[in-house]
């Protein structure tokens, strides 16, 4: 049934409650103003991972909560709305889903209590080129020694600045370009020969470029299976796809609220620009569409609770859907506001940058909707 | 209540044995439809075996109460029963206005008496009725309509004209909205009554469209005698059935058959451009404008899901309904926009047998009226920006 359960409900409002309370977007703008190090606040993580929010997708006998990805979509949703600065989505959502359906024993039982507990980050590190394309994956491994050399580049790893581990997409047969050759490991931070270094990006995410030069790594290392990593790959991508895409639902939502409430308070010839019906028609078409969106990420979050393997078609219609509908709202919030959307001081632009960045990050509008098209046979 | 799944299962066989395979092919145009009605002539024996047999078990309008003539489903049994039509392509054994919008009404503003004598009828495909709303002078702003109803003791007499009133010269009641009080404000001096076609004074003309043939006529009232127990609800508060029946109508305009049902756009598009090497879509602009059509058709038909699942839970639809007529027949010309693009020359022909007479030019030109009737585009949005997003008026 497309609807949420009272549960769902309720882990949604006790998330806001806690938001409003313990991260304003005053705090985002702290920690992007100041270029705080670590960019988000660890005592707020702590507090979230008490809640049982790091564990959401964590299964209960590693010390999770395991309560699914509409649970962790609506965490993404509302800590988009406060711009909250967190590794949920990169440690919490897709690393945890990662180890979930690609992790030996050893792995799990070494990361996911850690991860439950809010303990440790873990990075996913993907993309290499201009555009999302995990087929065009180049970063080597060169078999030696006991294992592999990994040499190349990752660059848009979420977290990666703060990371423990990172688990990353590596070519180990075939040509870029290929899905078949993937292999995925996971590879703690401090490896010899591995180099971080933070990007600033538009949206003041937390981001980092990866450099491997010739980082050595044991079979132990591998997540999933040699050469066929690219099935794990796709689960664990769609749960970033979607994560994202209930993070854009988020942006999407605050900007158009907040926008509607400019509207009726803000006055010009001698009356709330929210009458004229240039505006209001807008307004109006931008609602239908946000609910449009809502329904099309609850379902991909659904699709992933029922069966991750064969949630892609709804994972990438989600995030289709969520980068053209965000990239509307932002943009007609931004109009809407005027001249003072163009400032600093007011928030609209915040979520502009945001909804930007979320479009690109695993694949944007063309990309999945070039997989819904292929899905769909043509 | 048995379980769904029992239920399904139940369906599934009963539809198994008693859908004849004819009434299982899909419906090749109009001419396939069961309307019912006094003047109904049956195009097949199928198709009016299937009626009665859908009329035993209540399932030409499954929600109804069995004392009417329904099946006395819940929402959920409902949804099985067309999801399992659906599954072996089962046409609806009737489709009518008596169904989708008076007897709503009825079950909702009706008396007693007014649901035993009319309900029934409607179930069993036996009166034909047609809907009169709009006037000439009375299209979006409909509260301004102007065919009177003049009280005489025991019945009212009835004058005016009536527009858009789809196959009235093919039903044989209509039910319709009057002016009962010209010096009321608009909204409060309308009343809802139901008149037989046969009546002395009613006389109907067929309006040809940009399409062609269509069903639509314009319906005349010159002094029409209508007996007082025709009104529904009380006399001036016809507006608030009307309301009713046009947030009915707007769900079942937004939560009916898109392009998408009816013609596959993909289908029609690899039929006409055909692919490339890569298997993909020839043409790639056209590929990627069907590609996020896709994508939209798909989210919305997740959004009348979840719609009629929260409004199932106590939420309402309410002025959703607006939500879903609005993005439903703007992606439905979307679509049909897309199709003639695919068609491109050939979907120029416009009578030539091998072109079905220019079926798809002319489902497209009707598409177009799908944003305008039931309420405009514009309208919805209206309702939306003040109903839903509290946004303050001019």
């Amino acid at each position: 049934m497309l609807m949420l359960t009272p549960e769902q409900v309720q882990l949604a409002d006790s998330a806001r409650g806690l938001l409003d309370e313990r991260a304003p977007i005053s705090q985002f703008r702290r920690l992007r103003d100041a270029r705080d190090a670590v960019g988000f606040d660890r005592d707020l993580w702590r507090t979230m991972a008490d809640m049982g929010w790091a564990g959401v997708l964590v299964a209960e006998p590693y010390g999770g909560v395991d309560f699914g990805f509409v649970g962790a979509g609506l965490l993404c949703e509302q800590m988009a709305r406060r711009l909250v600065a967190s590794p949920f989505l990169s440690t919490a959502v897709v690393a945890a889903t990662a180890l979930r359906w690609g992790g030996s024993s050893a792995q799990k039982s070494r990361w996911l209590p850690a991860i439950a507990a809010g303990e440790a980050i873990v990075a996913l590190a993907v993309d290499e080129g201009r555009k999302h394309d995990p087929a065009a994956t180049a970063l080597t491994a060169i078999p030696g020694g006991n294992g592999y050399r990994l040499a190349g580049e990752k660059v848009l790893v979420i977290d990666g600045h703060v990371a423990d581990a990172f688990v990353v997409a590596v070519r180990t047969a075939g040509r870029p370009g290929d899905l078949d050759g993937l292999t995925l490991f996971l590879i703690e931070s401090g490896s010899p020969g591995l180099n971080v270094d933070r990007t600033v990006v538009v949206d003041s995410r937390n981001v980092a470029r990866l450099r491997f030069g010739n980082v050595p790594v044991d079979g132990a290392a591998v997540l999933g299976e040699v050469d066929r990593g690219a099935n794990l790959l796709e689960v664990i991508l769609n749960a970033g796809r979607v994560g994202v895409a209930a993070e854009l639902l988020g942006v999407t939502a605050e900007a158009f609220e907040r926008t509607i409430a400019f509207l009726k308070e803000r006055h010009q010839f001698g009356r709330p620009i929210g009458s004229f019906q240039a505006l209001q028609h807008r307004a109006a078409h931008l609602y239908c569409e946000i609910e449009m969106l809502r329904s099309a990420v609850l379902a991909a979050c659904q699709a992933l609770d029922a069966d991750p393997w064969t949630a892609g078609p709804l994972a990438s219609m989600a995030k289709a859907k969520a980068a053209a509908v965000a990239r509307l709202s932002v943009s007609e919030a931004l109009q809407m506001h005027g001249g003072m959307g163009m400032t600093d001081d007011v928030d609209i632009g915040l979520f502009m940058k945001r909804a930007r960045a979320g479009a690109e990050l695993y694949g944007d509008a063309n990309f999945h909707a070039d997989r819904v098209a292929r899905h769909r046979g043509f | 209540m048995q379980s769904l799944e029992a239920f399904r299962n139940e369906v599934r066989i009963w539809l198994e044995a008693n859908c004849p395979a004819e009434m299982r092919l899909p419906t090749r145009g109009e001419e396939d439809i069961c309307w019912g009605g006094r003047r109904w002539v049956f195009q097949s024996d199928a198709q009016r075996l299937w009626l009665t047999r859908m009329v035993e078990r209540g399932w030409t309008v499954p929600t109804w109460p069995k004392e009417f003539g329904g099946g006395g489903l819940a929402h959920e049994e409902e949804k099985v029963l067309r999801e399992e039509m659906g599954r072996i392509g089962a046409r609806l054994p009737l489709e009518s206005f008596g169904i989708s919008m008076l007897g709503p009404a009825l079950l909702r503003f009706g008396n007693e008496a007014q649901k035993r004598d009319y309900l029934p009828p409607i179930a069993r495909g036996e009166i034909r009725w047609c809907q009169g709303y709009s006037e000439p002078n009375a299209g979006s702003d409909l509260a301004s309509l102007q065919t009177r109803a003049v009280d005489h003791g025991d019945h009212f007499l009835v004058s005016g004209q009536k527009v858009w009133t789809s196959y009235a010269d093919k039903a044989d009641w209509i039910f319709c909205l009057v002016r009962s009080d010209a010096d009321a404000p608009k909204h409060r001096g309308i009343s809802f009554i139901m008149i037989d076609m046969t009546s002395p004074g009613v006389s109907t003309r067929p309006i040809q469209l940009i399409s062609g043939k269509s069903p639509f006529c314009a319906t005349f009232f010159d002094d029409v005698r209508v007996p007082k127990q025709n009104l529904v609800g009380e006399i001036n508060k016809g507006w608030d059935v009307a309301k009713y029946l046009l947030t009915h109508e707007r769900e079942s305009i937004g939560l009916g058959p898109t392009a998408l049902g009816k013609r596959s756009l993909v289908d029609e598009a690899v039929r006409a451009i055909g692919r490339g090497a890569d298997g993909r879509l020839a043409d790639p602009f056209l590929r990627a404008d069907i590609a996020r059509t896709e994508v939209d058709a798909w989210a919305l038909a997740l959004t009348v899901d979840r719609f009629r699942s929260e409004a199932e839970f106590g939420h309402g639809l309410g002025a959703r309904s607006a939500v879903l007529k609005y993005c439903g027949t703007e992606l439905n010309k979307r679509c049909y926009e897309l199709m003639m693009v695919a068609a491109g020359i050939s979907g120029l022909e416009w009578e030539d047998a091998r072109n079905k007479d220019g079926a798809l030019a002319r489902e497209w030109l009707r598409s177009k009226g799908n944003t305008i009737e039931g309420g405009t585009s514009e309208v919805m949005l209206n309702i939306i920006a003040k109903t839903i997003l509290g946004l303050p008026g001019a």
